[in-house]
């Protein structure tokens, strides 16, 4: 075990640490630096976190993610979830379905947003508007977007945890007169909560995370209300000469924010799953 | 095993200290270790003359035996790229700024270029990036936007038995007054012209709204800081009133609502549908500069050809425009990495000056680059021949005509220019008024001159 250690984990270790750990280290030094490169940084303190609250952007960014991954978690893992029940019925063409409702995934964030914004566009054109009229468009065409992607992806888990449950259990229940919704409440779901915990952690980080998409779908039109977190970190490191610092600033409070919610979320979920 | 593991951790974790400090002592070693820096690196700001550097730098190699690499950065990541690039061992020697707002950013690797040759020969020594008498910055090629219009299409316009303005030429536009009156007719007859509208759509996509809020409200600076005699080189640029406000929203009015889309689907649309209009001969008019020939002309299907471009001043109603030109300036300026070894910066010098004034670097920025060079090296024989540029060469060698200078490099950072485009497309899509764009244009200007250095 120990002989082998160096040749299986060292490799995998030190990538990580590369591409991992050491950005991570120094992304924390220089949001207390003022820089322009990450080789010229000068100390300022906590400059840069005192200013990332100077002006409201950074809390209505905050606001209109919360809000965003609140509402897309629920839809995303719900429907997932019925489609994931649907498909593993005994029906034809399952496989096929399976297959098609996975593709969206497989299509890179950028070019789903530009997809979406044509087709969103398209439709809104009928009423003489487009996309960027209103932050409520963009919010809920964010929504679509990212349940269209998603929901092919939590499904194949949910499929794979509802193809884990022993079917003596179903069969039990039903010889113990059972209704369909009381065994899928008493049983089912029960025994998927380590679906659940996995897939509710994947859609909570990724709707946080959005970058590509909110990028390429709404730009933050209009006026900034639907720019995401990420988003305006990025906008803030660009926007003012200087202001790389701030954007790193916010770049570890976004950090630290994502390990807290994700962190309380695991401990919530997972306290719920069962031994079969 | 956990031992062994801590240890591990907790030496990568030091050795990632040691190389994170590292850094700082790094740059001023390696200029003995010359093998490792020599090669002069060129990051070249315009992906589209990309190839014609790789010629260049291949023909510098036969004529004098240095290396130089160019490295490209890709559409609209020029300061991304640069960032990155900046802090390896693979640092640009030659870089670019857009003015006083990319040196406040960039003034610890800009050089002084006061004693290089290029600047010697630069014709116009006011329009280098100086600071305390030091050049940091030389420009090397001059640009100029206006009103673009298909000559095709008003030809065929002056010729309709159902117009209704007195012009015959578009030589008798020389205010917005007549612009407005002769745009607004044309609007009425695009029918009978073939034409969806007569201006390309206003693109206003986030991203793509620099036309607006960045040349088209150069035009209202400019006058208000020369009408105060404002000194730009002060702090008097700090703070604006947009004085001129209304006249932007003139020409800005008169652009969204004679238009090929309606004014409130124009958030989703951007520069390269305009121009794709424009070549497609959907529109007579679209307002952009002498780089968007290449565009214009590249478009498959193009209609407009080279004769028929032409240039209009951007009249915006304010007196006297009469003897107003086209907007002419640049807002590319060449830089040498001061933290580069000195026998780099030396190359690097040496190279923008061989391409500058030797006679195949010169017939390279004439005919493959296509840049109108600032410098007495070149004669008047050794320009650019596209279409537009041509123009703008006329338009600035017309000495009856006032071009307007780019002062938008005055602009006090990107975040000014995205609330004022942020705003104006609110107003086009009619959800805020004209006072609040004024407001925040204002307000804005104010807020980010207070964060500048």
């Amino acid at each position: 075990m120990k002989k082998y250690f160096p040749l299986f984990v060292l490799p995998t270790l030190l990538a990580f640490a590369m591409a991992f750990v050491i950005p991570f280290i120094m992304g924390i030094y220089l949001s207390f630096n003022k820089f322009t490169t990450v080789e010229n940084a000068k100390w300022t303190g906590f400059d840069n976190y005192i200013r990332v609250f100077g002006n409201s952007d950074f809390i209505n960014a905050l606001w209109f993610t919360v809000l965003f991954t609140a509402v897309s978690v629920i839809t995303v893992n719900v429907f997932a979830f019925l489609i994931a029940l649907a498909l593993t019925k005994a029906l034809r063409g399952t496989n096929i379905f399976r297959t098609i409702f996975f593709m969206p995934n497989l299509i890179g964030g950028i070019v789903l947003g530009y997809i979406w914004n044509l087709i969103i566009n398209g439709v809104l054109s009928y009423f003489g508007v487009d996309i960027s009229y209103s932050a409520k468009y963009g919010f809920w065409g964010l929504v679509i977007l990212t349940n269209w992607q998603l929901i092919g992806y939590m499904m194949v888990i949910y499929i794979a945890g509802l193809q884990n449950i022993p079917k003596d259990l179903n069969e039990a229940a039903e010889i113990d007169g059972a209704t369909t919704g009381q065994a899928l409440r008493h049983v089912t779901i029960p025994m998927l909560m380590p679906s659940v915990t996995i897939c509710t952690f994947l859609t909570l980080t990724n709707s946080f995370k959005l970058f590509d998409q909110n990028l390429a779908l709404t730009a933050g039109a209009p006026a900034r209300k639907t720019a995401m977190l990420a988003l305006d970190i990025y906008n803030t490191f660009y926007g003012r000469a200087g202001w790389q610092g701030v954007g790193q600033a916010k770049a570890v409070i976004f950090f630290i924010i994502v390990a807290m919610i994700a962190f309380v979320q695991l401990k919530f979920t997972g306290g719920k799953e069962v031994e079969s | 095993m956990k031992k062994h593991f801590a240890f591990i951790i907790a030496a990568l974790t030091a050795s990632s200290v040691l190389t994170g400090c590292g850094g700082d002592t790094r740059s001023s070693d390696s200029s003995d270790e010359s093998g490792r820096t020599a090669a002069v690196r060129f990051l070249n700001f315009k992906p589209e003359i990309a190839t014609a550097y790789e010629e260049i730098v291949k023909t510098y190699k036969e004529e004098t035996g240095n290396t130089v690499i160019v490295e490209t950065a890709a559409n609209n990541t020029y300061e991304q790229t640069l960032s990155a690039k900046m802090a390896t061992s693979e640092a640009p020697a030659i870089f670019q700024i857009n003015g006083p707002r990319g040196y406040s950013n960039w003034r610890d690797y800009c050089a002084d270029l006061t004693g290089t040759e290029l600047y010697q020969h630069l014709t116009d020594k006011n329009s280098a990036l100086s600071f305390d008498g030091k050049c940091y910055g030389i420009p090397y090629t001059v640009e100029g936007y206006g009103i673009i219009y298909n000559k095709e299409i008003t030809d065929k316009y002056f010729a309709l038995d159902s117009k209704s303005v007195p012009f015959e030429s578009m030589e008798d536009i020389d205010n917005f007054e007549k612009l407005k009156a002769l745009v607004e007719d044309m609007q009425s007859n695009k029918d009978a012209l073939g034409i969806k509208g007569v201006f390309a759509s206003t693109s206003l996509k986030p991203g793509d709204d620099w036309r607006w809020q960045t040349h088209l409200a150069n035009i209202p600076i400019y006058y208000e800081f020369k009408n105060n005699n404002v000194d730009l080189s002060s702090d008097a640029t700090n703070e604006i009133t947009f004085e001129y406000g209304d006249n932007f929203k003139n020409i800005f009015d008169l652009y969204i609502n004679n238009s090929t889309v309606d004014r409130k689907m124009l958030g989703s649309k951007i520069t390269d549908e305009s121009m794709a209009e424009f070549a497609l001969g959907e529109c007579a008019m679209v307002q952009n500069g002498n780089w968007a020939w290449s565009q214009i002309n590249g478009i498959s299907g193009n209609t407009v050809t080279a004769e028929n471009i032409k240039y209009l001043p951007i009249y915006t109603g304010i007196p006297g425009e009469e003897d107003q030109g086209l907007c002419i300036g640049t807002e590319n300026f060449l830089c040498i990495n001061s933290q580069a070894d000195e026998t780099v910066q030396k190359g690097a010098a040496d190279f923008l000056f061989w391409l500058y004034s030797s006679e195949s670097g010169k017939n390279y920025v004439t005919n493959s680059l296509g840049f109108i060079a600032p410098f007495d090296t070149f004669s008047d024989a050794e320009k650019p021949d596209d279409p537009l540029t041509r123009e703008v060469l006329e338009w600035s060698a017309d000495t009856k005509k006032n071009n307007i200078p780019w002062n938008f490099t005055l602009f006090p950072s990107q975040t000014f220019k995205e609330d004022f485009g942020a705003a104006l497309l609110q107003y086009a899509q009619g959800s805020t008024d004209w006072d609040s764009v004024k407001n925040t244009v204002v307000s804005s200007w104010k807020t980010e001159s207070e964060h500048l250095e």
